[in-house]
């Protein structure tokens, strides 16, 4: 009975669960802050949340693990964009309170941010059909040229609103937008909890993980309804899928546009946690963290869900939050920080692709 | 005598995750004997044979106990290459072989021959250059040995199962330094003729002093070439002994723990089928590779149980195939009076057919997903069934899943337990069950008692036939198994060369099915003729 448990959580994870424990224990006896280190992690896992979910409907669907995420993340931060233009330029809510209209520009990031990333999921999924067996390698070289493409995009496109405008004039939009004066952290500061403990504060983000849960819940659901078991199904026999009529390119491309949406309204809701958009190269490494997250939680490069993602996020986020600063406290080297987080993403990474290849088909 | 045995497995035991699926078995075979192991579905064997060939999946889920002797040594073999190289063969119940590659280098894989070159001269082995010329030759004697009359440099993918079958019996004949050979249910998938070609050949090579451990449901098998049996049934060893001091009923009955029904027997002449033509084919071709038709006009009845045999390789897969859409199929086909499209994605599905495919693994079943989920999916897929709006109905799904679990008796722990890890039969009875869920007017089945056991395939034979009878299901049954398509047919079309030589009655002589199945036309007159549609 525990044998089948402990095979169903299995050993990566309860020794990364006993690791988190440990660094906890270890912040509380050292005499760091501790409080404010779980405020940390837990502010990372709604933030990071939704970009990881994004990771599910790709392997599902059975494009494998979506590198080329970026696209979604594109199409998010031009939402943001066109939110704040539509406000700053043309007064769009301007007639709203403020916490009203911060509400409000949410939403409107949101909405085209969704539309944009859908028309970009949709065309993403045409060509990733068109290389099916090396989608992985494709899709990594897509997430870079996407990156790259948009640096210049970002220099060129017609926005005016001086907010997100490099200050000196001429076109080109400034490399971290300020949120603080629209939507940042709104959806954190909804329903906040602050515990006092220990002489500290705990803050629970409530909005933000309520908003992350529900995101969650709605692609659970998802993969219960009819459409969601084909793509499944076709994710993971392309053969049988065809006896049954179901056509594998289509479920490929709602799939992978699944993704690209899920894409773009996590990079929203991460920068408002965050409380700016972050253009260029920001986004780059993002589609490494977010399948590192995801693989953690359990998943394989061909099967996930949404527990997979609850769990890895937590997990992947709060070795970050907990380990470097407690590692630091203890070994006190500088940029021991982002060299120790390339290492353990890219070595979660390494671990779980020598690993997926286990099962054979016959 | 200890070392009179090849082989001794004392005291085998295995659980997966706290099933326990061997208790306390043993296995012993001697030098040059073909040792027959016997049990129903899910007994067992594919699972002790895992074990002695060190399965990764056996050491992934927690070893096993108890001891294995070799020529009266301990020996521990923990991966497939310690027992490749302790002279243990292993001709797998599922394919292992490598779709991308040729006949030849599946044969050869691993053990690749190479001829020096000037460079390995210098610097070693490992620059030798591949020597394709004896490969090839090697390849061809052992294809040759089963008979197989396939082309060395084909690739695997896209060939049909029973070629696969034979190529992985060539593989393994091909080895040198054997001396103990495993075939798992070798003959499932081999017409009776081509099982008899391999049971020849199986006992040249145990008269070479190489043991042979043989899995098989047939029993008639059993007692013509085996020299002893050792019978399993629920992970139990039950017993063992020479098959001369025994007879089919007895391990039939040892199987089962049991008695069980008599010998299947040609279907008597039935009730009216009705009217209608509920499928009508002509000109039917499908480019399936290995099983090629060419030219098929065939008129199927409504409520009729209509058989199609013929060898491996004529194209009787090809019928079905076609139909359902996964090979390119041009003629005319009409369902129920209506006209297929061939270019409409699960055109067949839609007007009422369901299908068991004979490659259950690689189109019949998810692998990855529940027994729940792919005995509804078709369904679900197909006629909306078990959804409530457009979620999955749990409570419906579980009750239709377990009483499908219950009737075919699918032996598994759960409704939830992964269909991949359930045994080659019972992973059989999901595909029938999944088939059987979408209330199709007309039931494709193809070799749907492969690989089931002697028990399990009455209860299917029979279930078609009640089904059939029950409501009115017209049924197209192709099967390489002859005495089983005469035993509930009303009709039987032989295919042979792509073509349809000949449609017979159940009662038919066996000479006139022999005929017709090396292509020659025989006039077998009978009311069966009237309504085919014989080639000219
Ligand atoms: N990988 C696995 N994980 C869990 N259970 C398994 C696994 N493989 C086999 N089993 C279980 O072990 C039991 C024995 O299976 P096995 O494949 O040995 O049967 P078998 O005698 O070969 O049957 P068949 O004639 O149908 O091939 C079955 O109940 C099966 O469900
Ligand atoms: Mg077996």
């Amino acid at each position: 009975m525990s044998d089948g448990l402990i095979k169903r959580i299995g050993w990566p994870r309860i020794i990364i669960s006993a690791v988190l424990v440990m660094l906890i224990l270890t912040a509380m006896l050292t005499g760091m802050d501790w409080v404010s280190l779980i405020n940390d992690m837990v502010r990372r896992w709604g933030q990071y949340g939704i970009l990881v979910l994004a990771m599910v409907p790709g392997i599902q669907c059975g494009i494998g693990l979506n590198f080329g995420v970026s696209l979604g993340i594109v199409g998010g931060l031009l939402g943001g964009l066109i939110s704040m233009e539509l406000t700053g330029q043309y007064g769009l809510w301007m007639s709203m309170t403020p916490a009203g209209r911060a509400w409000m520009m949410l939403l409107t990031a949101l909405v085209a941010g969704i539309a944009i990333s859908t028309l970009i999921g949709i065309g993403y999924g045409f060509l990733l059909n068109n290389v099916k067996g090396s989608e992985m390698t494709v899709s990594t070289y897509v997430g870079f040229s996407a990156i790259a493409f948009m640096n210049i995009m970002w220099l060129i496109l017609p926005f005016k609103n001086g907010e997100i405008m490099l200050p000196l004039g001429g076109s080109g939009l400034r490399q971290t937008i300020t949120l603080e004066f629209s939507f940042g952290s709104v959806l954190n500061n909804f329903l906040m909890l602050k515990i006092p403990l220990a002489g500290k504060v705990l803050t629970i983000p409530t909005g933000l993980l309520l908003f992350f849960f529900l995101v969650c819940f709605i692609v659970w659901l998802f993969f219960r309804s009819k459409p969601g078991m084909t793509m499944t199904a076709a994710g993971s026999n392309g053969a049988f899928a065809r006896a049954n009529g179901i056509n594998v390119n289509k479920t490929r491309i709602l799939g992978t546009t699944i993704s690209t949406i899920l894409g773009g309204v996590g990079i929203i809701t991460y920068a408002q946690s965050y409380g700016f958009l972050q253009l260029y190269n920001a986004p780059m490494m993002m589609g490494f963290t977010c399948v590192a997250s995801v693989l953690i939680g359990g998943a394989t490069i061909r099967r996930a869900g949404v527990s997979n993602v609850v769990a890895g996020t937590l997990m992947f986020q709060g070795l970050l939050a907990l380990g470097l600063p407690v590692a630091n406290n203890i070994i006190p080297v500088s940029s021991l920080s982002e060299v120790s987080r390339l290492i353990i993403s890219n070595g979660i990474i390494l671990y779980a692709l020598s690993k997926s290849g286990g099962r054979s088909r016959g | 005598m200890e070392s009179d045995y090849v082989l001794q497995m004392d005291g085998v035991s295995k659980e997966y995750s706290g099933n326990r699926v061997l208790k306390n078995v043993s296995l012993s075979v001697k030098r040059g004997e073909i040792h027959a192991l016997m049990g129903e579905n899910g007994a067992g064997k594919s699972t002790l044979m895992n074990i002695l060939f060190g399965m990764p999946v056996i050491h992934n889920t927690g070893g096993f106990e108890g001891s294995i002797l070799l020529d009266g040594c301990p020996a521990t073999i923990s991966n497939p290459q310690e027992a490749m190289q302790a002279g243990i063969g292993m001709v797998h119940q599922e394919f292992m072989l490598i779709p991308g590659f040729t006949v030849t280098e599946n044969i050869k894989v691993g053990r690749e021959l190479t001829k020096p070159t000037f460079f390995s001269r210098i610097f070693g082995k490992s620059l030798e250059t591949l020597d394709f010329g004896t490969m090839k030759q090697d390849a061809r004697r052992a294809l040759d040995t089963v008979g197989l009359g396939i082309e060395e440099h084909v690739r695997i993918a896209g060939l049909p199962v029973g070629y696969m079958q034979f190529i992985e019996i060539a593989r393994e004949i091909d080895k040198t330094g054997i001396r103990l050979l495993v075939f798992d249910e070798p003959t499932a998938v081999l017409t009776e003729s081509e099982a008899a070609r391999l049971l020849a050949a199986m006992r040249d090579i145990a008269a070479q002093g190489i043991a042979i451990i043989f899995i098989t449901h047939r029993l008639d098998e059993v007692m013509t070439v085996s020299d002893s049996v050792t019978i399993l049934r629920d992970g139990e060893l039950v017993t063992r002994m020479p098959t001369a001091d025994t007879n089919v009923h007895q391990i039939a009955e040892l199987m089962v723990g049991r008695k069980i029904g008599g010998q299947l027997t040609a279907a008597e002449e039935r009730r009216q089928t009705r009217e209608g033509i509920a499928l009508k084919l002509r000109d039917l071709c499908v480019d399936m590779p290995g099983e090629a038709l060419e030219g098929v006009d065939l008129d199927i009845r409504e409520g009729e149980i209509f058989g199609v045999g013929g060898l491996a390789g004529q194209g009787k897969l090809g019928i079905p195939n076609g139909i359902m859409g996964l090979y390119p199929a041009t003629g005319s086909v009409e369902l129920f009076g209506e006209a297929l499209d061939f270019d409409k994605l699960g055109d067949a599905l839609q007007k009422g057919v369901a299908f068991v495919s004979e490659d259950r693994r690689g189109v019949g079943l998810l692998l990855e997903d529940s027994v729940r989920l792919n005995i509804i999916f078709t369904a679900m897929q197909i006629n909306n069934q078990f959804l409530k709006g457009n979620m999955l109905d749990t409570r419906e799904a579980n009750h239709h899943a377990q009483e499908m679990v219950k009737n075919l008796d699918i032996r598994c722990t759960s409704i939830h337990q992964v269909v991949g890890d359930l045994s080659g039969g019972n992973q059989q009875k999901v595909c029938v069950a999944r088939a059987l869920a979408t209330n199709p007017r007309l039931l494709f089945v193809s070799e749907p008692t492969r690989g089931i056991d002697i028990g399990a395939k009455r209860l299917v034979l029979d279930l078609l036939r009640r089904i059939n009878e029950e409501q009115g299901m017209t049924i197209v049954m192709v099967s390489s198994e002859l005495v089983e398509l005469r035993s509930i047919c009303d009709r039987i079309a032989i295919v042979s060369d792509g073509q349809v030589s000949a449609i017979m009655s159940p009662t038919d002589s066996d000479v006139n099915f022999g005929l017709a199945m090396s292509g020659i036309r025989v006039g077998a007159g009978g009311p069966a003729e009237e309504l085919g549609g014989e080639q000219a």
